[in-house]
């Protein structure tokens, strides 16, 4: 195995120095009843030509990749400039560990301080931390810090939230002295105003939705975050579909006061649900409170600038069962791959992909809205997402699109009843025109 | 590269109308009509424009700064900093796990799907647990995970109780993730050896106490050998045992958590099954539980049925999901390819390995460094800064004066029972080479702190950016760029 680089010689030199006979009196503070008497019952070993032949065989057992797909739902696919491959794969970026001796981890802090600069900078807010570990976590450390921020018990959530982040949510709090209610929405698709004033009152703690949602509807931002100030609560905006951030206002802006979600958008491959990036921004006065880890500049003692992993007695070293969370790790290498990105993309060419998304997405919802039968099941305005409602039941239709060699998207029949028609269908720059084409073509044959 | 070149930030590189160009044009017409009624921005205030050869340029020289553990050896206690072999770097960017939508139909994933069940299955055989789930996406997260299906089950026995007992030489993460789970933690004081004091924890183990978590070896690198015992004490008052894994190196192919009594576990994969630490993350902290506990396993579970795998959400019991979608699955790709490749002789090398050049550097040591408890240990040793304090040089200089030989120091913060702790893992794949090397670096300190304390407390003095004021970053804090600060 070419990963242990002892040689037998320096195995029997380093057991003399050590004063033992054999490695197994290293083992003899283990009491010898617990002591594996047989070789664990595993495969292998492989050599690395037999490791990349049985890796690809198992790879091969998934449908080809180059399906024409149209899912998205808080994964998406977009165009990945090689230049993030090449760069975050420098071993010097890949292979060290969280940076705890700053003075030789300068990379890696330069770039979390760039990364949270850049969040601050689409969400419109002060602060952002150095990453979480994806969109669902980070709702439920929002709801969290929520609470600790006003010590409030009670937090709505919106029913438009992914359905997912709102089951990580329950999952946290199932312990808590915390309570979750829903927030239904409306035939715009967005949340239901006149439940979200019924339901907020004094001992509410934020107004946590998505925009654009689920749904792939737009929220309004303002009159959200205005609602829940009138109660003092928080208003919790959530992002999956980070690249909107370059073309809507910033939900901070909007008057948001914490703004988190999912920044797979950025430079990070679908690879089937992770690793992700989670983030997370806030105001400046609930810096306190903000969970994970945080990078600020400092100086050394020439007067140079640096950086340092920063205000860590919110973490776990002090205090340790009333740190703000639990949080150890975050996802460096992720944040990384989104700040080479971000910095390639840059101002316009951010812009522009965003631009590409609402264009084809128009010209898509154009395209198979003419497809007879095909109807939109939300009025509100869309970002690359959108909702239809088909005659037939979605399972039916999906089987003949697939034969087809087509992914129309994700069937909602999950998200209740009325929806087992519904299909939440993405379109990203990645779709050409034809591709859209393709589409509608499918549908209205396999609906014909 | 020279150390004077600073390199600023990349908003500080930016020049309007700057700027790559990497998508086709769009072959549709230009409409923002879906959009009607929405509050748009007209730019992104302060966000950088600079060309492709600035931003590898930057990239580059800032990779430059770090030190990595393709560089040499990283010492950190407790971290299990190894080498990640490149090849699971290459396998799990195949496309088709790279391209595969986490929502794809369960046909189009049966790759993907069997290598979660493969993992599940040696994860398992390797702890001796009977069923895993991979969904936390961290060592914590897995902490978390598994004090929560701990919760869940004694709520199912209608006896959900008030208290988690963890030993002073815990992991950081170990109390805050009690407390999300609504425990109150109580410490457990470790006796002269560094082990958990058995009267003590049987003093304070009763019928309100939920679990132990224990973390084996401990954070001193000590085998709790009385281990069976204690998981007996606890058991018999209808406890649970946690084991935090993180150590798991230490022991694979040697023996399992399952045998001495652990009822749940997480694993590091990053640490013990090599995934590259990435600065930070990101990781993966799956959970193995014994047959008890598993109903109560995160969802999705992915289930085997006649060679065809399926996705099972429909668990009554299941604390639910941790996760969006399917973990860190790129994480997890990688785990599998450092198992299949080390095999069942392999799994006991490493940890053989590990420990043989622990007890290496701790030999070589001893007599220049104070070793706080001298009980054996495995894969790492933790001395401290005790003899050097009487020449006014703490762990922090000795730290920073390593960085001058070309070595990343050891950890210092941990474990909190030794105070200016110097806490060593060398890790299993180090060299002969790399460990005299380190040795030899800490001798010549340990010479320098008697002659020359003063060039320890200046140190480093070749880096980048030379002792940097955390305190100052801390009481002033500047957390982004800003254009007119």
């Amino acid at each position: 195995m070419s990963y242990l680089s002892l040689s037998e010689r320096d195995r029997k030199e380093m057991l003399e120095r050590i004063g033992v006979s054999s490695v197994d009196d290293l083992f003899c503070c283990i009491p010898e009843a617990i002591h594996l008497k047989k070789d664990l019952d595993l495969p292998g070993p492989l050599s690395e030509m037999e490791l990349a032949a049985e890796i690809q065989a198992i790879a091969g057992r998934n449908a080809p990749a180059g399906i024409l797909s149209f899912m998205g739902g808080g994964a998406y696919p977009h165009f990945i400039p090689s230049v993030v491959d090449y760069l975050s794969s420098r071993g010097e970026f890949v292979s060290p560990y969280t940076p705890y001796q700053p003075e030789v981890s300068q990379g890696t802090l330069q770039v979390i301080f760039e990364f949270q600069t850049l969040i601050c900078q689409l969400t419109g807010l002060d602060i952002a931390n150095a990453s979480l570990y994806e969109g669902a976590t980070a709702a439920a450390e929002a709801v969290l810090m929520a609470q600790r921020v006003t010590g409030k018990a009670k937090v709505l959530v919106a029913a438009s939230l992914h359905p997912q982040y709102r089951e990580v949510i329950r999952t946290y709090v199932r312990n808590l002295d915390l309570t979750v209610e829903e927030v239904p929405f409306t035939e715009r698709g967005t949340v239901d105003a006149a439940a979200l004033d019924k339901a907020l009152d004094d001992g509410t703690a934020a107004v946590l939705f998505q925009s654009p949602n689920y749904f792939g509807v737009c929220e309004d931002v303002r009159s959200i975050s205005t609602a829940a100030k009138t109660k003092g609560a928080l208003s919790v905006a959530m992002v999956a579909e980070a690249l909107s951030l370059a073309l809507l206002e910033a939900p901070g802006k909007l008057g948001a006061d914490i703004v988190a979600g999912e920044a797979q958008s950025f430079g990070i491959p679908l690879g089937f649900g992770g690793p992700y990036l989670g983030f997370m921004a806030a105001r400046k006065e609930y810096l306190r409170q903000l969970p994970g880890r945080i990078c600020g500049q400092t100086t050394d003692v020439e007067g140079q600038r640096g950086y340092v992993l920063t205000l860590s007695t919110r973490e776990q070293h002090i205090r340790r069962e009333k740190a703000t969370s639990n949080i150890c790790t975050n996802q460096a290498l992720c944040a990384l791959r989104a700040t080479i990105y971000l910095a390639a993309m840059g101002r316009e060419g951010l812009r522009r992909a965003a631009r590409h998304n609402v264009a084809k997405t128009a010209y898509a919802l154009e395209k198979l809205l003419a497809v007879r039968g095909v109807e939109r099941r939300f009025s509100g305005p869309v970002f690359n997402e959108f909702v239809i409602q088909l005659p037939k039941p979605w399972l039916d239709v999906d089987k003949a699109l697939r034969k087809k060699g087509i992914r129309g998207g994700i069937g909602l029949d999950k998200s209740g009843p009325g929806f087992e028609r519904c299909v939440l269908v993405c379109i990203t720059e990645l779709h050409a025109g034809e591709d859209i084409d393709r589409l509608a073509a499918g549908l209205e044959e396999v609906l014909r | 590269m020279i150390r004077e070149i600073r390199e600023p930030l990349l908003f500080e590189i930016s020049a309007e109308g700057k700027g790559c160009s990497y998508l086709a044009p769009l072959d549709v017409p230009e409409s923002a009509e879906t959009l009607s009624g929405v509050a748009l921005r007209e730019t992104i205030e302060g966000f950088p424009e600079v060309s492709e050869t600035e931003v590898t340029r930057h990239f580059t020289r800032l990779s430059q700064k770090n030190y990595c553990v393709d560089m040499g050896i990283y010492p950190l206690g407790s971290c299990t900093m190894k080498y990640n072999p490149k090849i699971n770097e290459k396998l799990s960017s195949l496309p088709a796990f790279t391209e595969s939508h986490p929502q794809a139909p369960e046909e189009d994933i049966q790759g993907n799907l069997e290598v979660l069940k493969l993992t599940e299955k040696l994860l398992s055989e390797i702890t001796g647990m009977d069923a895993f789930s991979l969904q936390p996406a961290a060592g914590a997260h897995g902490e978390l995970a598994g004090m929560m299906l701990i919760r869940a089950l004694l709520e199912d026995r209608g006896d959900p109780r008030k208290f988690v007992l963890i030993p002073d030489s815990a992991h950081g993460t170990n109390p805050s993730s009690a407390h999300i789970c609504g425990y109150t933690v109580k410490e457990i004081k470790s006796n002269a050896a560094g082990m958990i004091d058995l009267g003590n924890l049987a003093e304070a183990m009763s019928d309100e106490v939920a679990a132990l978590m224990v973390t084996n070896p401990n954070t001193l690198g000590v085998f709790e050998s009385e281990i069976l015992e204690a998981t007996r004490i606890v058991h018999d008052k209808g406890g649970l045992v946690y084991m935090d894994g993180a150590n798991m190196n230490a022991l694979t192919g040697i023996v399992r958590p399952g045998d001495m009594g652990v009822d749940v576990l997480h694993l590091n994969l990053h640490k013990t099954f090599s995934t590259p630490h990435g600065g930070g993350g990101p990781g993966s902290g799956p959970v193995g539980v014994k047959k008890i506990l598993e109903p109560y396993l995160p969802v999705p579970v992915v289930v085997e049925k006649e060679g065809r795998f399926a996705i099972d959400t429909d668990r009554p019991k299941s604390i639910g999901r941790m996760r969006s979608f399917f973990a860190n699955y790129l994480v997890v790709v990688r785990a599998l390819c450092y198992i299949l490749s080390l095999g069942p002789r392999g799994m006991r090398e490493i940890a053989e390995t590990a420990v043989l050049n622990a007890n290496y550097i701790r030999k070589s040591l001893e007599g220049l460094y104070h070793l706080k408890y001298d009980a054996p240990t495995l894969h790492e040793c933790v001395f401290s800064d005790k003899r050097q304090k009487e020449h006014g040089v703490s762990n922090l200089d000795i730290a920073k004066r390593l960085i001058d030989t070309g070595v990343h120091p050891p950890t210092m913060s941990f474990p909190l029972i030794v105070h200016g702790a110097l806490m060593i893992e060398p890790t299993e794949t180090e060299s002969r080479r790399d460990l005299d090397l380190f040795i030899e670096a800490m001798v010549k300190i340990a010479g320098e702190a008697e002659k020359d304390p003063e060039v320890l407390r200046s140190a480093p003095h070749i880096t980048y950016v030379r002792r940097l004021d955390e305190t100052g970053a801390a009481r002033n804090p500047v957390l982004r760029w800003e254009k007119n600060p």
